[in-house]
């Protein structure tokens, strides 16, 4: 019993050994796992953890090295980013993944800089976050891009001369995608009244009140997914049958599932529509039916959200850039993002002079809640 | 009026919500000279609970006795532990207990839930959404829940009335509140009356957690933080131990909260102002004006008894 | 550090402890040189001075004047922001102030200034708001400043103040702790003194408030905290000293404020919650009320196990096939919430009670001989 108590434990420390004998290079995931974009930033997790199972290596020079994702849970909030970003350059990785959310990602950004650290924003989309540095990087598209798109389809294809914005108080995710809204709806003719809530706000009844009272013809909310599905229950108690537009945070079941059976209009822009990869779309939904943590994660189903499959691309450019640069050393990776150009389940992804993914494309959704589904209601460009 | 109505209903009901809470503060100060910090997320823990005992499957007549019960359990356990203790202790390091309690709430739920926020199951009826006329005035869709919190709050609280004035624990309570020395001296049990005092409040604040978050249907870690302080506040802006002081302290804050989000269209529709002046941004911290105001015109709020200093 | 008040020829204790601070200084200074600076070290370093500042101004308050305030948040939020909003260089404004063009403040101060001025402007509203809050008593003083504290909040997120504030939107690319490292022409860094800059900041306020505590002044604190009625008896002007406190503690609570932005680079109203407040007051009871030591000292536990030692916890395990049970995010937490509670209910008087540092070089013979 003795023996095979002492070979077993060995054995655990062999195991451990062996793994560790081998090249690693450690890309970090800094995004949040908690707070109110907790269910979105773990979605966006699962992108990168699929792409890490099927690509758990990569090939720089002549040596393989393994990949480590290292996890740094930024919690949502400004806050809590510091010492979260500083424990990922403390593990000394060679790239940073994330953040869902541009506050956090501003947070995160001066120590990823203070330690010469590139990051590749996945689905932050506020033009400050690229701006004025050299090592932030995005995939997805700009605020201006998807305020305009949404402004304009609300004017053109819903018909609205009067908008009513809701957003959260000092977010800057709410306030950019606000403010170019506003700036591309009123250029079209229309008027904006513009509102925000305070941080841990639930009670949404007023603001909703507020729009109808307005004579509001669409309710345009770009928030966190914890505020999507209060906003979209409320409409639903109150009978709010204004058309809601949503921001790329809406696109996840969280909000299907807030809106199920009620009698609501809500359309979306996102960066991927299910169907655009039938490859990718299947290997996932196996993925995630395989483990009961993963289905937890995606919010108890597998219906694929963009920020996923934005997740799975952002982990392939940052594969890209490792390969490129031939070393894991942060400032050579830095250097070869500029010129990677890979393409991505979600489009083709290359970067301009500011870091920002050149994009000219959102896809907008239409929710049918009877059903429980999205339904690709307009490829958008800007005009 | 017309333009006001709907903010005074979800006031109204809000501030419902909110008595239920502050009842809880107002009754553990009146005795124990404490604020209790925990009481909020105990309001929260309620909601947790009641998610997770519908994810069993059990039946809602089953589940809702077990989520009373098991509030009112913690309510009477954190006394147990951690003020019980600290009874003899200066009054600061009480407090910090219940700091302590409640940031220890606050981190166990973060944990459990993965830091996400829970959705609050449906209970049937008081889920629904009503279109109700009253006197040919038609009242904004609602939920049920938004109707029934004013009466069901009165109710609860002429219930809570009659049983201090009239019980034997009620005159106990009392006693305690005004002399807890000399109570203690008198024979008063005095364990058992601070007990119920947790028990009661915990359980108004387990009726308020279903009524409340049937409205706004998401439970998370932090979830009792503001209604807390905001009921908090209800109490001390009503007179901290006074019971009725509490409640109209409440339904004071929950309809000035939800006219002030709704001030700048009602201002406009008065045709006062022509721009939005972005009011809403002050929609919790009015809650704080209203509350200094009050202690700056009258030291103890509305109805609070008078205190003398002794040397 | 008490060895300047005291004009008494210094004892040995008093030597020792400005050998044992001096240590400090050169350990962290070293400790900057040689460890590489991505370490976890001096994030908890930082954070730890700037909650150690803040920590002793609360202390200042509710141990040794006995006003109970809660508005410690509130007053590091001023501090933050006068900060923040005098320093972004020029060249940055417009992409902070990206909603605002560019804001409406085109210059620059040097830090020192701004650091100052961001103490003056907490201490200035702390004589306001003390004008109606001060006359109230014990619980009332503390809500009352706990909604003081809320409302400057709003007041900052307010979009009509945008050209100031930036709204509510993130004020950034100010400069922070690691532009105090002195780099060569290359852009490498030559000298790292962005720990050492906090600690000294920290260490010259915190003398400065041994100074008052150690003065006349101190003592009628203390009289008023012991009993407020004998204290104005024995011709202490109540309100007078109150005032003279609060504001005292708010012009540090400023810069600590201001130093919480150095150390986060980023500043946003939203996060001065209450909840800052509370945490800020753990540490204060941890380390003992009326212990500037115990502030410092908890101040530095209290973040470090928050942020470093306890991080393990939160990373999932497996050996072999057996994965560690209960370890996973959010469990840090909670095994700190713990270890507070225990030590809050079975060491009430904290780290320190009200000893100081000086008090235990002293031992025994010199206690006695204190007395």
């Amino acid at each position: 019993m003795k023996k095979l108590l002492a070979i077993l434990l060995v054995l655990c420390m062999v195991i451990p050994a062996a793994a560790l004998g081998e090249e690693v290079v450690k890309i970090g995931v800094y995004e949040p796992a908690t707070g109110d974009s907790g269910a979105g930033g773990k979605q966006e997790m699962l992108g990168m953890q699929y792409a890490n199972e099927l690509f758990p290596t990569v090939k720089m020079g002549d040596t393989e090295y393994k990949v480590e994702l290292v996890y740094a849970d930024n919690g949502s909030s400004s806050d809590k980013a510091p010492s979260a970003a500083q424990k990922l350059v403390s593990e000394n990785v060679s790239v940073v993944l994330g953040s869902y959310g541009s506050s956090v990602s501003n947070a995160g950004k001066p120590y990823f800089g203070e330690a010469g650290i590139p990051a590749i924003g996945v689905t932050c989309t506020n033009p400050s976050v690229t701006a004025g540095n050299t090592h932030y990087f995005r995939i997805c598209f700009l605020d201006p891009f998807q305020g305009t798109v949404l402004a304009n389809y609300a004017t053109e294809k819903l018909g609205a001369t009067i908008a009513y914005c809701l957003g959260e108080l000092g977010n800057d995710y709410d306030t950019g995608l606000i403010y170019n809204f506003k700036q591309a709806f009123e250029k079209n003719g229309g008027m904006v009244v513009d509102e925000y809530f305070q941080t841990g706000n639930t009670d949404f009844t007023s603001y909703l009140t507020n729009a109808s009272m307005y004579g509001a013809q669409v309710i345009f909310a770009p928030c966190s997914l914890a505020y999507a599905a209060l906003i979209c229950s409320a409409a639903g108690a109150q009978g709010v049958t204004t058309p809601i537009l949503g921001s790329d945070t809406w696109d996840s079941n969280v909000v299907v599932d807030a809106a199920a059976g009620q009698n609501i209009t809500i359309y979306v822009s996102t960066f991927y529509q299910e169907g655009g990869s039938p490859e990718f779309d299947a290997g996932f939904k196996a993925w995630i039916n395989s483990d009961s943590v993963h289905l937890a994660n995606n919010n108890g189903n597998d219906m694929i959200s963009a920020v996923s499959a934005m997740g799975y691309d952002a982990y392939m450019v940052a594969l890209e850039a490792l390969k490129a640069a031939g070393s894991k050393d942060p400032k050579a990776v830095n250097a070869a993002l500029w010129d990677v150009k890979y393409d991505g389940v979600t489009g083709a992804i290359a970067f301009d002079e500011t870091g920002d993914a050149i994009r000219d494309v959102a896809f907008i959704k239409h929710l049918d809640t009877a059903n429980s589904a999205w339904e690709l209601a307009a490829v958008q460009g800007k005009d | 009026m017309k333009t006001v109505l709907p903010y005074l209903l979800s006031g109204i009901s809000v501030g419902g919500q909110y008595a239920l809470i502050a009842i809880g503060y107002t009754m553990v100060y009146g005795i124990l000279r404490l604020i209790n910090f925990a009481h909020g997320d105990v309001f929260m823990v309620s909601g947790i609970l009641m998610v997770y005992l519908t994810a069993t499957g059990l039946p809602l007549y089953v589940v809702i006795p077990i989520v009373l019960l098991a509030t009112v359990f913690i309510g009477f356990a954190i006394e147990r532990i951690a003020y019980k203790p600290l009874r003899t202790a200066p009054r600061m390091s009480i407090m910090i207990s219940a700091i302590g309690v409640s940031y220890f709430l606050q981190n166990l739920v973060l944990y459990i839930t993965g830091g996400l926020s829970k959705v609050y199951p449906a209970i049937p009826f008081i889920s629904q959404s009503v279109t109700l006329t009253l006197f040919g005035v038609t009242l904004p869709t609602t939920k049920v829940a938004t109707l029934i919190t004013p009466p069901l709050t009165i109710l609860l609280v002429i219930g809570l009335v009659l049983l201090i004035n009239h019980t034997k624990i009620g005159m106990a309570m009392r006693a305690v509140s005004k002399d807890f020395e000399t109570s203690q001296l008198m024979g008063i049990k005095i364990n058992r009356v601070i007990s119920a005092t947790f028990v009661i409040g915990s359980f108004l604040a387990a009726i308020g957690s279903m009524l409340y978050f049937t409205n706004y249907p998401s439970v998370v870690a932090t979830s009792g933080s503001m209604p807390g302080l905001k009921a908090f506040v209800a109490a001390v802006f009503g007179g901290i131990g006074s019971i009725p002081g509490a409640v109209i302290g409440a339904f004071i804050i929950g309809i000035c909260e939800n006219i002030i989000k709704g001030l700048d269209l009602i201002l406009f529709k008065a045709g006062i102002t022509h721009k939005m002046l972005g009011l809403t941004t002050f929609s919790d911290a009015f809650t704080f004006v209203l509350l200094i105001v009050i202690l700056i015109i009258k030291p103890t709020g509305l109805f609070g008894e008078k205190t003398t200093d002794k040397v | 550090m008490q060895s300047i008040a005291t004009r008494k020829k210094p004892s040995r204790a008093h030597i020792l402890t400005a050998v044992i601070i001096a240590a400090v200084y050169a350990l962290v200074f070293a400790a900057e040189q040689l460890l590489p600076a991505s370490s976890m070290l001096f994030i908890v370093l930082k954070k730890g001075a700037t909650y150690a500042l803040v920590a002793v101004s609360m202390n200042l308050l509710n141990g040794f004047t006995g006003i109970f305030s809660l508005g410690q948040a509130g007053f590091m939020l001023l501090g933050a922001y006068t900060f923040a909003i005098f320093t972004i260089p020029e060249e940055s404004r417009e992409i902070v102030y990206q909603y605002y063009n560019g804001g409406l403040i085109r210059f620059a101060l040097p830090v020192i200034p701004a650091l100052v001025l961001s103490g003056l402007v907490a201490a200035l509203f702390a004589f306001l708001v003390g004008l109606p809050v001060l006359k109230l008593k014990s619980d009332y003083l503390a809500i009352a400043t706990l909604g003081f504290a809320e409302i400057i909040r709003a007041i900052f997120q307010w979009d009509k103040l945008g050209a100031i504030t930036n709204g509510s939107n993130m004020l950034h690319q100010f400069p922070s702790f690691s532009s105090f490292n002195i780099r060569n022409a290359q852009g490498e860094v030559v000298v790292y003194l962005s720990t050492l800059v906090p600690f000294v900041i920290a260490g010259v306020c915190i003398a400065l408030i041994v100074l008052l505590i150690n003065s006349t002044y101190g003592r009628a604190l203390k009289a008023i905290r012991d009993d407020e009625t004998a204290a104005e008896a024995m011709g202490v002007n109540l309100f007078h000293h109150k005032q003279l406190a609060f504001c005292i503690s708010s012009f540090f609570a400023g810069i600590g404020g201001a130093m919480l932005a150095m150390y986060a680079c980023t500043v946003q109203a939203k996060s001065f919650t209450s909840a800052m407040t509370y945490e800020i007051l753990l540490i204060v009871v941890l380390g003992g009320v009326g212990s500037i030591t115990g502030s410092c000292l908890s101040a530095f536990l209290f973040v470090a196990c928050s942020e470093w030692w306890l991080r393990f916890l939160d990373n999932t395990y497996t050996i072999g096939s057996f994965q560690v049970p209960l370890l996973r995010n959010g469990f840090r937490l909670v095994v700190f919430s713990v270890i507070i509670m225990v030590v809050v209910l079975f060491f009430r008087k904290g780290i320190m009670g009200e000893r100081e540092l000086l008090d235990l070089l002293r031992g025994r013979k010199g206690k006695e001989a204190a007395k």
